[in-house]
């Protein structure tokens, strides 16, 4: 069965419900059966498809805000939204590939051969690479996950969008004799597993779904940056590195214009300028 | 001992010599060789690379030596298709050095990639939008035509010459050269630019990024500009270090100021074209992105403006203005020092290029992300230097690389 009408599925993390706790981070090792080191004190080499960044807003005591800010792969669409993302666009062996029926950026771990181009493409550090094999506490692998094939040295990984559990939604689909994925019959590990409700998962192309409600995104190019497209109608969304023209699928909210602010590079005087545009619904 | 395979007329040092001179560059070789064997037998966990560095030494290495390579394209098209008839005198050695330049590259790919065996999947699942894709194709042609290049030199060994058929090969192989230097031409324009590309069309990393035409950024042409300027300035500083080491004149002055000529004028017209390039891109192009210029030279302990002005100022302007003015060029010193200074700017324009790049945050939250390379990356990068000293000095022994060797020695021994 082939679904008819083209997904985009995206995120929505609400950073003002994040609490830093970490579940993501453990519930996606867990459920993609990502290897750990013994000593995982060095994060420039350890694997972790959903990372939690600590933000500060800069100040001083009594004034010090912070915030925690999950980052899986953003499921860029690259510029215009053609399914360019930067690192599929330079793979040499075609082993990272653009869905365009799911708008999720895969990984074929037996096809890559480890040249990392696409980890030097992506400005999120998204990307990670198998420095070591695969070795996890013995006893451990028997609770390997059967749906997701571990990876072996010498390959790069990432966030799939816990793409088997849109696999298990598709087959589903298919025993009841429906087209349709309902909601909540895909969501990623670290969306179900976050205790404060902060990650919203869905299909952006579909509005029913809470993404595409809370982000409304804007299908016609930014009109101060024709690259930038899908940009969220919500005041109160943003996207990290927007202005790059990755367009990404993974949003962000907050109340906090510091942290909306901290979501993109702005020359000085240029937030002010630039925060309150978003999307063509801000022309209207 | 091994006199029968010396050109005729040249004068080499004694066998054991030779030989203690190739087992004391042997075992940088073979230091190199283990820590090859450590990369690929247990990962390249035996590195200091990381997710921030995923291109490090290596790469820059690769870069670089294609770059300095670019000497044999350069030359080859200036001699063959532009008929500069002097160039015979240095055009063996040049295509000798592209070759060990090449071959490196390829040796150094072959190590710094994850899964070595799968090397070929980029012939075979090529994605034609990347820029790896045309290096790596462009790459493997060109080495090609630098090995076919090389074999009627090989030929001229003075016994190997004496079988009809090889003599008669490199014979024909000489007269069809021009067909290989257009072809070599042709290709490194491509590899060059491409390595260029690889950097510039990175539109998620401020610092490497570019406007261009059509498909190419401008980096394209800089890289395949750049190569073409200092690739002789290469060709020069070995032809050099090889007159030192041998003590002999090898290369006639009037060959040498040519080349050294045309490569002033190369760098000068490439370092006007690379200060446009940073001049558009620090007003235009990471302001438009959000970046202010001093975000890639500030706030960390390496990368200041020292750099910028050392690639474009010290080891740009100054080397190009010292070849292109006739007094300097002649200057025997003031001329070795611009072809160092040569090589060392396009050594480093390569290593800003890749290793800055991945150094710079992009994220407002990120940090800057410093590396040292492990000695398992120092001693494979130090390898191809070990061959290509090893494969100088057989070359230069056994075949008949120099045509003026004999006549510049001869009269040298005449005048004392």
């Amino acid at each position: 069965m082939q679904d008819k009408k083209a997904h985009k599925f995206g995120m929505v993390i609400d950073l003002d419900k994040c609490t830093g706790c970490g579940s993501c981070t453990v519930s996606c090792m867990a459920e993609n059966n990502i290897p750990f080191k013994e000593d995982e004190s060095d994060k420039k080499d350890s694997i972790t498809w959903m990372r939690v960044y600590k933000l500060t807003n800069g100040k001083s005591f009594p004034d010090t805000q912070t915030a925690y800010l999950p980052r899986p792969c953003q499921h860029c669409g690259g510029k215009g939204d053609h399914g360019h993302s930067p690192c599929v666009s330079v793979c040499p062996a075609t082993a990272t590939d653009y869905g365009y029926d799911t708008g999720i950026v895969s990984q074929i771990y037996t096809r890559c051969f480890g040249c990392r181009y696409c980890m030097v493409s992506c400005p999120y550090h998204a990307r990670y690479f198998n420095w070591w094999d695969p070795v996890w506490p013995e006893g451990m692998e028997k609770y390997l996950s059967p749906n997701v094939s571990p990876r072996m040295r010498g390959v790069v990984e990432k966030c799939s969008f816990c793409y088997h559990r849109y696999q298990l939604a598709r087959e589903q689909a298919y025993y009841n004799e429906t087209d349709e994925i309902p909601e909540d019959a895909y969501q990623t590990a670290c969306t179900t597993a976050c205790p404060a409700g902060a990650i919203i998962f869905g299909d952006l192309n579909n509005p029913s779904h809470r993404v595409h409600q809370i982000v409304k995104p804007d299908p016609h190019p930014d009109p101060l940056n024709h690259d930038v497209v899908g940009k969220s109608r919500n005041p109160k969304v943003f996207r990290l590195l927007e202005r790059l023209g990755t367009n990404p699928k993974v949003y962000y909210m907050s109340e906090k214009e510091w942290i909306r602010k901290v979501g993109d590079s702005y020359l000085d005087g240029e937030w002010d300028k630039m925060k309150n545009h978003h999307g063509s619904a801000s022309h209207d | 001992m091994d006199a029968a395979l010396i050109p005729e007329g040249a004068k080499r040092c004694s066998f054991p010599k030779f030989m203690l001179g190739i087992a004391i560059v042997g075992a940088v070789l073979l230091w190199g060789v283990y820590a090859m064997l450590l990369c690929w037998f247990k990962g390249l966990n035996q590195t200091n690379m990381n997710d921030y560095y995923g291109f490090a030494l290596w790469i820059w290495a690769d870069l670089a030596v294609i770059a300095v390579g670019g000497g044999a394209f350069f030359t080859g098209l200036l001699k063959y298709i532009l008929k500069i008839d002097e160039l015979k005198n240095i055009i063996n050695f040049a295509v000798i050095i592209g070759f060990i330049c090449y071959s490196s590259a390829l040796l150094i790919l072959a190590i710094d990639i994850g899964q070595p065996l799968r090397g070929w999947f980029i012939f075979w699942h090529a994605n034609v939008h990347s820029m790896l894709t045309e290096v790596a194709f462009c790459l493997s042609l060109y080495f090609a035509v630098l090995t076919i290049e090389f074999i009627p030199n090989i030929l001229e060994n003075r016994q190997l010459n004496k079988v009809p058929f090889f003599h008669h090969l490199a014979h024909n192989m000489h007269g069809t050269m021009a067909i290989f230097a257009a072809t070599g031409a042709f290709l490194s324009f491509f590899h060059q630019g491409s390595l260029g590309g690889v950097a510039g069309v990175l539109y998620g990393r401020p610092f490497a990024v570019r406007e261009g035409l059509l498909i190419w950024p401008w980096t394209f042409f800089l890289f395949t500009w750049s190569a073409a300027a200092f690739g002789p300035c290469f060709t020069l500083l070995v032809t050099r270090i090889t007159e030192a080491v041998t003590g002999k004149k090898l290369v006639k002055d009037n060959v040498v100021h040519l080349l050294a000529k045309i490569s002033g004028w190369m760098i000068c017209t490439y370092i006007i074209a690379k200060i446009i390039d940073t001049i558009y891109w620090a007003t235009v192009t990471a302001p438009g992105l959000g970046f202010e210029m001093s975000h890639f030279y500030t706030n960390n302990s390496f990368y200041g403006y020292w750099i910028l002005v050392t690639e474009v100022i010290i080891c740009g302007v100054i080397p190009g203005i010292l070849l292109i003015n006739k007094t300097t060029r002649e200057n025997h010193s003031l001329r070795l020092l611009a072809i160092i200074l040569g090589v060392i700017g396009v050594c480093l324009n390569r290593w800003v290029m890749v290793l800055q790049v991945v150094a710079v945050p992009v994220m407002p939250f990120d940090t800057w992300a410093l590396y040292i390379p492990s000695w398992q990356e120092v001693a494979t990068t130090i390898l191809p230097v070990a061959y290509g000293i090893i494969l100088i000095a057989v070359t230069y022994r056994y075949l008949p690389v120099f045509p003026q060797e004999r006549e510049l020695n001869q009269s040298k021994a005449q005048e004392s």
